[in-house]
């Protein structure tokens, strides 16, 4: 019901505190950026030589495309290859559908890097793919540096979130739909084309839309295994990285460049989502058959062979961290000793992890129940505002929210670079969004008359809220909890940016100890990663009772 | 302890936009009063504003007098029963019951009491320790009933409490509200778009349409004298016909509907322009038509006849073409054919006559 009491109470106050916060850490890091980005860093003048010198060298427009034939390939390619596989396993039985599924769903939970470094272990000059074609068959595997290894890595990264998006979108189509079209005698390929495509379609611009920013952000791939082929996340790196000729300025330009286009981007596929949506619920589900013949063959190898693919880095990666080692390569037998190395070197970096991540999840589940609340059951002119604030963490790339925060806070008044305030102020605001659309999901359900019914048997607002609103959205709270977890401590794009030798995380030690060629370390981390991501994500399962994950 | 709920003058506006344009009406002590009308028509605002959910932006609203407008609804000592119940789900059926209770701090061994003498009421004792999502629609009905007035609440408040329930059970649970309300003694205000669910329920009726009240009154007041051609047609089934009234032979007024069927209403000279005829409308009721075969009426050919069991409709075609609706006990007669001519007179002394606009009933305040 419309036109409920408006009264200045504690969530007004609430309201302006989250508001606040977002200000501090989003809003004025954002601000300082552009304000970087249009004055000249030495003589601090107006100027736009930064834009110009972006525009004007090859050598900068260079990474601009490449960073668009990145993502729009990987974006293409993604839903390609992950449209089917949802489509398939949607139809068909597939033999271990539900072991599948979670499979799927662990491999997209990785860091991508990690993927990027384990491919090279395998298809890499020196991989043991490449070493067993060359050595037994005398072939010689494709190169897998630059973008063809790029568009490899992600494709088998990002592809699971098409997969999820679209097999949620086809549980939601009614199976009568496909059968009306079928007694109107529209089958098989114009069926799907003229029925099931334009139904998911929303879905898939979604899906999409959610792919194409993580391969355009995503930093540590390109870095790993583009040997030299530069994405604008990598350039932006450089820029403000590098320790000749660093340009903070310069950097906070590209960002801003950066920003502008992911927005357009974003209001795009908005626009194109909101003219063809469609609310579907389904009451009879198309429900998987068993196929017949070759068709069951050819459907369980797809299915089969995209879950080892996507597996496969994770698992090489937990295998060679129990190999021997010796110094910096791996020999003969197994052993623990990446482990011990691991501890005993970079010990430090999962303490780190563990008490930042742990300090962020309090701070997101606090606050994400409060903004859920505020904008589900608030509605009014700033919490439309907050809506926004909190969506832009979607939008921009975590390497430039680090820079933009690290501008901001090296100086007085407030001094934060080089301290875990900063990486926790980061992951907060990066990784808010999964705990507050979970929760305020919950809160969509829960009707205001139960509210009504609390205030008007007496009850206080704030005991309202804590006896009767929080009791009901919590399932969703935690299980958003869980997914914001399992994202803080896979982070490296905003952490590589804003880490100082006190603050190191594991995926930095992990892309440090790659870089340096310290690869069972980098192995025994990484499994460390992955065990923590499949007991979040099995804690998940237990808790929202649910199969699937919305990102 | 129960109260009187005075509105007066009161405004309901959303933006610009008045809803409730200056409504006045008073709800007596320990009244079951409802609230009627069409989708839209204001009613779930008016409750809301007594329940202190939506702002008043004019008048007063007053229990006993004392004014209402700016007290929280959690001071007001309503107890609200909502269209989805409200329960809450994560809370069994005696702590659904004892929240309001906790609220008032009322002592343990007090609250057990009459927690359990409340659900001994409305008759779900046996569920007592069951979660919401284990009862029937039925049962979490009676869940919310019970906690609404376990607080003795001065006012019982319910919107649309029934629509979700499957036809049977409304009927039993709208009993059961009824003999609830009887046995506390409550002031009930109640909202419902179903016309006989307010007939079986309530002491009196406002019928509601665009924000302004049409009429209060009982139940037999509202359908019997309709105050004008839209409660005549939103409460029951009515047959709304053109018709003159004329003066007669000694100066009495007599209305005269089709070509040849005149009927002497007593009461209505009044109502005679100094033209001595006025156009008017009238209102029949199906079960108001007596049929016969022949004799004064007004005569049709029987188009449609439907056997209900209970009673038997027939429609019948008139000579100008319009079709009305007639209810016959299906007991005392045979059903009539199709295409079967007859003629139809009305029950002496029920017929409403309205002014041309159906703005007025004529007959308003005259006996039945």
């Amino acid at each position: 019901m419309s036109g409920r009491m408006k009264r200045w109470d504690i969530w007004s106050l609430i309201t302006f505190i989250i508001f606040a916060g977002y200000l501090v850490f989003l809003a004025l890091p954002l601000f300082m950026l552009l304000i970087k980005s249009f004055f000249d860093g030495t003589t601090g003048e107006f100027s736009l030589a930064y834009f110009h010198k972006f525009f004007s060298k090859a050598y900068y427009m260079n990474a601009v495309w490449n960073s668009i034939k990145v993502t729009v390939s990987v974006t293409l390619l993604s839903i390609l290859v992950a449209g089917p596989l949802a489509y398939i396993m949607t139809i068909a039985k597939i033999k271990g559908s539900a072991t599948v599924r979670i499979l799927i769903l662990i491999s997209s939970m990785s860091a991508p890097f990690i993927g990027a470094y384990a491919w090279i272990l395998l298809l890499g000059r020196s991989g043991v793919i490449t070493k067993f074609m060359s050595g037994v068959f005398g072939f010689s595997m494709p190169d897998i540096y630059g973008f063809s290894g790029i568009l490899l890595v992600l494709t088998l990264q990002l592809s699971p979130l098409i997969f999820m998006y679209v097999s949620g979108a086809l549980k939601n189509v009614d199976n009568s739909l496909m059968e009306a079209a079928e007694s109107m005698n529209c089958t098989g390929l114009r069926k799907m084309w003229k029925i099931l495509v334009p139904l998911i379609m929303p879905t898939l611009l979604a899906g999409g839309l959610l792919v194409f920013m993580r391969a355009f952000a995503d930093f540590g791939t390109p870095m790993l295994i583009g040997e030299g082929y530069r994405t604008v996340p990598v350039l932006i790196f450089n820029e403000f990285i590098s320790e000749v000729g660093g340009d903070d300025g310069f950097a906070a330009a590209i960002s801003v460049i950066v920003v502008v286009f992911a927005v357009t981007v974003f209001l795009l596929q908005k626009y194109v989502a909101n003219r063809k949506s469609y609310s579907m619920s389904a009451l009879n589900p198309i429900e998987p058959k068993k196929l017949k013949g070759i068709a069951n063959l050819a459907a369980h190898a797809y299915v089969y062979l995209f879950t080892l693919l996507a597996l496969m880095p994770q698992a090489y990666v937990a295998y060679t961290s129990f190999l021997k080692t010796s110094g910096k390569i791996f020999v003969d037998g197994y052993s623990l000793d990446s482990y011990r190395a691991a501890f005993s070197k970079v010990g430090d970096s999962i303490y780190n992890t563990f008490m930042m991540a742990s300090i962020t999840i309090i701070i997101i589940t606090l606050a994400a129940v409060l903004i859920a609340y505020v904008t589900v059951k608030r509605k009014g002119a700033v919490a439309n505002v907050l809506d926004t604030f909190t969506m832009l963490p979607y939008i921009v790339p975590g390497s430039i929210l680090g820079i933009a925060l690290l501008v901001t806070f090296n100086k007085e008044p407030l001094v934060l670079s080089g301290t875990s305030v900063i990486l926790i102020a980061a992951f907060v605001i990066r990784r808010l969004p999964y705990t507050i659309r979970s929760s305020a999901a919950v809160l969509h359900q829960v009707n205001d008359s139960i509210e009504e019914a609390a205030i008007s048997l007496g009850a206080s607002t704030m005991r309202t809220f804590f006896k009767i609103t929080v009791p009901m959205m919590i399932s969703g709270v935690f299980a958003g909890a869980i997914i914001s977890w399992i994202s803080i401590i896979t982070e490296l794009s905003t952490s590589i940016i804003l880490y100082t030798g006190n603050t190191r995380t594991m995926t930095v030690a992990v892309y440090t100890e790659v870089v340096r060629g310290n690869y069972g370390v980098a192995a025994a981390l990484s499994t460390l990663l992955t065990a923590i991501t499949v007991v979040s994500l099995l804690l998940f399962f237990k808790l929202s009772g649910k199969k699937e994950v919305t990102m | 302890m129960s109260v009187a709920i005075s509105f007066k003058d009161i405004v309901k506006k959303y933006g610009d936009t008045t809803v409730i344009p200056e409504l006045s009406l008073d709800i007596q002590k320990g009244e079951f009063f409802t609230l009627l009308g069409p989708s839209g028509c204001g009613k779930t605002t008016l409750l809301r504003m007594v329940a202190g959910f939506n702002s008043i932006e004019g008048g007063n609203l007053g229990f006993n007098n004392k004014v209402m407008n700016n007290v929280p609804p959690g001071k007001r000592n309503i107890g609200m029963v909502f269209q989805n119940y409200a329960i809450f789900p994560h809370l069994s059926v005696s702590e659904n019951v004892a929240f309001g209770l906790q609220n008032r701090k009322v002592a343990k061994g007090e609250l057990q009491r009459r927690v359990e003498e409340i659900l001994d009421t409305v008759q779900i004792e046996v569920y007592k320790d069951r979660m919401p999502k284990n009862l029937s629609g039925g049962q979490q009905q009676r869940v919310a009933l019970a906690r609404a007035i376990v607080i003795n609440p001065d006012v019982l408040l319910m919107d649309e409490p029934l629509s979700n329930l499957d036809a049977q059970l409304r009927v039993d649970m709208r009993n059961a509200i009824k003999r609830i309300q009887r046995e506390v003694g409550i002031t009930t205000v109640y909202v419902t778009h179903d016309q006989e669910e307010a007939m079986a329920v309530s002491d009196r009726i406002a019928v509601m349409k665009s924000g302004i009240i049409q009429q209060v009154g009982t139940p037999r007041d509202i359908y019997q004298r309709p105050a004008n051609l839209f409660v005549a047609t939103f409460i029951g089934r009515t047959n709304v016909i053109e018709a003159k009234l004329e003066s007669g032979a000694e100066g009495e007024a007599v209305l005269h509907i089709g070509s040849s069927y005149s009927l002497a209403v007593p009461g209505l000279q009044a109502e005679l322009k100094s033209s001595g005829t006025a156009a008017v409308k009238i209102s029949v009721r199906p079960e108001e038509f007596v049929l016969a075969e022949e004799g004064a009426g007004l005569t049709g050919t029987v188009v449609n006849n439907i056997f209900l069991g209970l009673s038997t409709h027939l429609v019948v075609a008139l000579e100008n073409g319009q079709e009305v609706e007639i209810i016959q006990q299906s007991a005392t007669t045979e059903v009539v054919d199709i295409g079967r001519k007859v003629t139809l007179a009305i029950l002496p002394g029920t017929v409403n006559v309205y002014d041309a606009a159906g703005e007025r009933n004529l007959n308003r305040g005259l006996d039945l």
